[in-house]
């Protein structure tokens, strides 16, 4: 039995204006338990919407949510085993941090005694022992952060949801936390589903991404599968940088296709769902871009331009070439401590090449 | 400028200079005033008004009750009125603050054009004069008043309701002015409540009632502490609602403390009275206050 079911959701809302958003539209995904599973898109993609039908906050206009066989739609959100961490964390400024964290247990009317033990246990997993008496207000935002969690995570819930928890912490902090969640998970061994905008975060954290745009689900898999072959143009350009390339595929040699722009500039990539005369698009990744050497043999699928700018961004270089009928490329070079030199000056002209394997071909307009 | 003029110099000068104007109007129009309350009420009443300058504690005794002189009798009919306007002022308060509690969440979560549509609206009667808005109260509920033709008029009684002169009129009265000032700070406390709070009590498994109590209400009782006080002082020595709505039949303190100062011309006595509110109220706000205080010190600890 799959262990949490969402089955075509459909959600609307009617705007001031009077136009219809389609917040969800027929998004279907099968969550494993023990699964940690991010849905990824900008803001306004639907990921918060579907978040807040999964708590029990919005009514779906169509389709279900099934946990463990069980639909969860006419449940209201005080009867459903799943618990959020709120954007802001939500914690009760007139609580104390033990109080906020045995909050759901004084409301399910557990005894003291056994309830204090829990919210010792609990502030021990967040390590924040000795910090039960303390006002929210007096923590740092990292300390509310794990204050959140531990309320959340005490009433072991089966699903464990994250509203963009980590989006109010500074960077160094918000890594931290990264690895800190992820074994968190490992630990209490409950599913979460973690919303965020922040596509590092998801590559970093999540066993699964859900990408999300215009309320659609554009693409679902694991990190690596997401960033190596994304489904369409918008997965490509929203986790990491992509140089996109649109043309039609010629011919097809060992595997892989040789696209044609309508420049007439060919390009070779991997894919295998296209035949001859299909619309495609190359994606090309930045670092797997090159320039080539001075005495390097010349390649057939090689791509040449003009250096226009460099960007020095510490563990590379950023390199744009423009690469002629108006369009740039965008490269990562190695940078290896012996400064930018010449050779990525402006104006240099130069010549990029990449491996096709690297080149992942999309469909079209997808 | 002088020499070793700094910042903080200045701060300072500008700060006595601003906060120059209200000192002057407490100290001459409050303090002074409210020694000569003290002192009068102390005094012995003249014969034709004014004062005799003799100790004279006699106008308390004539309200509470101990040992008193040879002409001046103890009268419980004065606590008891002092009683009877405690209850109407509390029921004020509560009668008003069940009307605004809810109207507040409910204006809190419109649009803003709406919401200051809604709230121009609520200061809207102060634009008539206070004693038209309770004159017509006094027609609303009369024998032959607009409540009464209706409701004999569509046959659910026959004979008129005695409503007027009645601690029901007045509290009806009272209600009814005093709902703004009740209302302002329910709503001020109400616009801020993050809502997020009340999903995550609902998230924690806390239904309606139990998210309720253990988060909203918390959450508002400043609003609701903040537009009681306002309200139950102003209501305690109320005595334009009471001398129309409540006739010769509900007396507050008010009433008598006017009486006392604009016809029996007994200050000392109207003085006393006075300050017997007054230092009721400083007393409930001084017990407010601490527990108040005594909360945060746990809440830090």
């Amino acid at each position: 039995m799959v262990f949490l079911q969402i089955a075509s959701v459909h959600k609307a809302y009617a705007t001031p204006e009077g136009a219809l958003v389609r917040a969800l539209d027929d998004v279907t995904i099968n969550v494993k338990n023990n699964e940690f599973l991010t849905l990824l898109g900008p803001s306004g993609c639907g990921k918060t919407t579907l978040l807040k039908c999964l708590a029990g906050f919005e009514d779906m206009d169509g389709g279900d949510i099934i946990l463990e066989g069980k639909s969860l739609r006419s449940v209201p959100a005080h009867h459903r085993p799943l618990n959020t961490v709120f954007q802001n964390y939500a914690l009760f400024p007139h609580m104390t941090v033990a109080q906020n964290i045995g909050y759901g247990l004084d409301v399910a009317g557990v005894k003291k005694p056994e309830r204090d033990r829990r919210v010792g246990e609990a502030l021990e997993m967040v390590g924040l022992e000795g910090f039960g008496g303390r006002r929210p207000a007096q923590l740092s935002g990292g300390q509310q952060q794990r204050v959140a969690l531990a309320r959340s995570l005490i009433l072991k819930p089966r699903i464990l949801l994250l509203d963009e928890p980590l989006s109010a912490l500074d960077r160094k902090m918000r890594e931290s936390m990264q690895i800190e969640l992820k074994n968190l998970q490992h630990t209490v061994g409950i599913t979460f589903i973690f919303v965020t905008h922040d596509q590092e975060e998801a590559l970093a954290m999540s066993d699964r991404i859900a990408v999300f745009n215009h309320g659609r689900l554009q693409q679902i898999g694991n990190s690596t599968e997401i960033y190596d072959t994304p489904a369409n143009d918008f997965v490509a350009n929203f986790v990491g940088t992509s140089n996109l390339f649109a043309g039609k595929v010629i011919a097809r040699n060992n595997g892989l296709l040789i696209v044609e722009t309508a420049n007439g500039r060919k390009l070779v990539g991997t894919g295998d769902r296209f035949a001859i005369g299909d619309s495609v698009k190359l994606v090309l990744r930045p670092e797997h871009l090159r320039i080539t050497g001075p005495d390097e043999p010349a390649s057939d699928h090689a791509i040449s331009g003009t250096i226009t700018d460099a960007v020095f961004v510490g563990s590379v270089v950023r390199v744009h070439v423009d690469v002629g009928f108006g369009r740039t490329a965008i490269l990562h070079q190695k940078y290896d401590r012996r400064g930018l030199g010449s050779a990525l000056n402006p104006g240099t002209a130069v010549t990029i090449v990449y491996s096709p394997e690297a080149a992942h071909i999309i469909p079209e307009g997808a | 400028m002088i020499a070793g003029d700094t910042i903080s110099t200045r701060k300072k000068r500008a700060l006595f200079l601003l906060l120059m104007p209200i000192t002057l109007v407490l100290g001459i129009f409050f303090l002074i005033p409210l020694g000569i309350m003290i002192t009068y009420s102390f005094l012995e009443p003249g014969l034709y008004g004014g004062v005799e300058w003799n100790w004279y504690p006699y106008n308390y005794g004539r309200i509470l009750g101990w040992p008193l002189n040879d002409y001046e009798e103890f009268e419980p009919i004065y606590l008891a009125i002092f009683l009877n306007s405690l209850k109407i002022a509390g029921l004020t308060v509560l009668f008003s603050l069940l009307i605004c509690y809810p109207a507040a969440f409910w204006v809190s979560r419109m649009s803003p054009r709406r919401k200051n549509f809604v709230l121009f609206l609520i200061t809207l009667p102060f634009f008539a004069n206070l004693l038209i808005r309770i004159y017509a109260w006094l027609l609303l509920l009369r024998p032959t008043g607009f409540i009464n033709s209706l409701l004999q008029g569509v046959g659910l009684i026959d004979q008129p309701l005695d409503m007027l002169f009645s601690n029901f009129a007045v509290i009806v009265g009272m209600v009814y002015i005093f709902t703004p000032f009740m209302f302002l700070p329910i709503y001020a406390n109400v616009e801020k409540l993050d809502y997020s709070l009340v999903r995550a009590s609902q998230d924690l498994g806390a239904g309606p009632v139990q998210t309720f109590l253990r988060v909203i209400l918390p959450l508002t009782a400043p609003g609701i502490i903040g537009g009681s006080i306002i309200v139950f002082i102003p209501a305690l020595g109320n005595f334009i609602v009471p001398a129309f709505l409540g006739g010769s039949k509900v007396q507050m303190t008010g009433n008598l403390i006017e009486r006392s100062f604009l016809q029996s011309r007994d200050w000392p006595f109207g003085a006393a009275l006075a300050l017997l509110i007054m230092g009721s109220v400083v007393l409930l706000l001084v017990i407010q206050f601490a527990r108040a205080s005594r909360r945060e010190s746990r809440g830090a600890a």
